[in-house]
């Protein structure tokens, strides 16, 4: 396990690494894995209990990314996590790289679950948690959806299925960054209270800081109290899309979009400009 | 064919699913508040613990089985051919299609003979929504004995299956004892005039067919096609070969189905003039299953006649 103090440089590696790779594509969606980069900065190096060098040991934890778009950021975290070399990266959405554009589960170690169709990760999410009950297994089962994907019916099903079920062991995270590809989430269809609807559905609601690891950790800790109240846990992760770089950030332009030449220079410059700012504390 | 016991493959689901069950305890039932209709009850009854009622959700219910599946388990959904082909397609494709997951899904109350429920009901497009997913396999028995035999071997295979079953009840004309292969046509009668490929409920219909012919000097080969995808393309072949013409008798629509699949491979590797019998490519209405398969035309005189009329035409 990773120290606390260790994840904001990660966080910027892992940032930096969003960049090259949609840099490197010519496309990609840049925005949404730059918010929720700190969750699964988080996730993968204090929260999952998984073997990087047996990606398929049936007793670890799973994760589902539903929202399947933003696999830049976890593709980051992975290799840094050693699933496979940092050098892959690079290799994003091209012909014969591992990395697909949205994950693919029989393609990248470390990937649990195929996804990128809206809607439908937090259904496998659900059905892992179940399977972890019916097994006797004690795993935790951890998604990451969008605000604006909380649009799709399938959330509700899925969300039903949860509480029905008892899946404790399941911890629900949402991206809330408020944006979406045609406008705010506000403007196109507002999810929100998300935090009301999921609690209307069975939930233990968490709203915390998605940007800021004491509070992250906060949300995890929830999810750890929840275990035997047969109550699923959900983390509303409020961020910035596009955090960390001047020009995406709050900017729905960039959910999925690549930054061209001069776009990743100055992205990378803002990015070395927080890890002077982490050094000098 | 003698009177016969008749007997809905939804109630062969039912009871082969309880002693697959028995045999294994990896495998879990899923449906979403159909389990009386569909059969998959039977189990529930049996095997509480193993049987997860998902909500009328169809779409979370498939999903769900992609995530059942990736633990180990191997997830038999069932509900009806319009939910689980129609409704829940997309989670079906990217879900379970695309990362090729180990789902069995069971769709019951098939095609035009669900009958007075209407069209909203009678899934005639099944075949040509799960033939398009790839690596789908995509079955569809034609009795009692045949349900049971291809639900244990869709079990064996690795990988998604599609199974098609009826509401009607419909006559058992398999011997107990009958080889049942996934990916193989079975022969019923030979002939060389002209080939019946026949797939599901309307299998006894074309060897009906097949003897009102050979009473007006044709003769008819019937050919059992219970696994839709993949096609048996050899037997299809040789039937094209040995026939020179071929009648599909299918209850879909037939844009799509079986029909539409025996074409293709003709036409790549043997043309000769197919015909193509099934729903043509319209919405049922409520009415009794047999009613609506006496006006679809897909009963055993309506097939002899177009044999006839095709046979004709042949030259």
């Amino acid at each position: 396990m990773m120290e606390v103090q260790n994840l904001p440089e990660l966080a910027v590696t892992v940032r930096e690494d969003i960049l090259r790779m949609t840099h490197a594509a010519g496309n990609g969606h840049p925005g949404g894995s730059l918010s929720a980069t700190d969750y699964l900065v988080w996730l993968y190096n204090r929260e999952m209990n998984v073997r990087p060098d047996e990606p398929c040991w049936e007793d670890r934890d799973r994760f589902v990314l539903s929202k399947g778009h933003v696999v830049p950021a976890l593709y980051a975290v992975l290799a840094h996590k050693g699933y496979f070399p940092v050098e892959d990266l690079l290799t994003l959405r091209k012909p014969t790289s591992h990395l697909q554009g949205h994950p693919n589960m029989n393609d990248t170690p470390g990937i649990d679950m195929s996804s990128g169709s809206l809607g439908q990760g937090i259904g496998a999410a659900v059905g892992m948690a179940k399977g972890a009950k019916v097994l006797g297994k004690p795993l935790s089962v951890h998604v990451l959806l969008g605000d604006g994907e909380c649009a799709e019916g399938e959330v509700w099903e899925a969300a039903l299925y949860a509480a029905h079920y008892k899946l404790d062991n399941l911890c629900v995270a949402v991206d809330v960054n408020g944006l979406q590809i045609d406008g705010t989430t506000a403007e196109v269809m507002n999810t929100a209270p998300l935090d009301a609807k999921f609690a209307a559905f069975g939930f233990d609601a968490i709203t915390v800081d998605g940007h800021d690891f004491a509070e992250i950790a906060k949300g995890f800790a929830r999810f750890h109290e929840n275990q035997g109240s047969g109550r699923p846990t959900v983390i509303l992760m409020k961020t910035v899309k596009g955090k960390g770089v001047s020009f995406m950030e709050n900017n729905p332009g960039w959910h999925g979009k690549a930054p061209n030449d001069e776009e990743l220079a100055q992205g990378l410059r803002d990015l070395a400009a927080i890890r002077q700012q982490l050094k000098e504390g | 064919m003698a009177e016969q016991k008749k007997i809905a493959t939804r109630d062969s689901f039912g009871r082969a699913l309880v002693e697959l069950g028995r045999q294994h305890k990896e495998i879990v039932v899923m449906d979403a508040d159909l389990a009386g209709a569909t059969r998959s009850g039977m189990f529930k009854k049996e095997f509480p613990d193993r049987f997860f009622d998902c909500g009328i959700a169809e779409g979370n219910m498939m999903s769900a089985a992609a995530g059942l599946s990736s633990m180990g388990l191997v997830p038999f959904v069932s509900t009806f051919a319009m939910f689980a082909a129609g409704r829940a397609f997309e989670q079906v494709r990217n879900g379970i299609g695309y990362p090729h997951l180990n789902v069995k899904i069971c769709a019951t109350h098939a095609g035009i003979s669900v009958g007075a429920d209407g069209a909203t009901h009678q899934c005639c497009e099944d075949f040509a929504l799960m033939r398009s997913i790839p690596g789908m396999t995509v079955l569809c028995p034609s009795d009692d004995v045949e349900a049971r035999k291809l639900l244990a071997a869709a079990y064996e295979l690795e990988g998604p299956v599609y199974l098609r079953f009826g509401r009607l009840g419909v006559p058992v004309f398999h011997d107990e004892n009958a080889e049942i292969t996934i990916g193989k046509g079975e022969i019923l009668r030979e002939g060389s005039d002209v080939a019946l490929i026949a797939t599901g409920i309307l299998v006894p219909e074309a060897v009906k067919a097949a003897e009102k012919l050979a009473a007006a000097g044709i003769e008819a080969r019937v050919i059992n096609m219970a696994t839709i995808k993949p096609l048996d393309e050899e037997c299809v072949r040789q039937a094209a070969k040995d026939c020179g013409a071929i009648l599909t008798v299918e209850e879909h629509n037939i844009i799509g189905g079986l029909g539409e699949a025996v074409c293709a491979t003709v036409a790549e590797t043997c043309p000769v003039p197919v015909c193509r019998i099934g729903v043509r490519d319209c919405f049922g209405h409520s009415a009794a299953a047999e009613e609506l398969l006496a006006e679809h035309g897909l009963t055993a005189e309506s097939i002899a006649a177009k044999a006839q009329q095709f046979v004709a035409r042949k030259g």
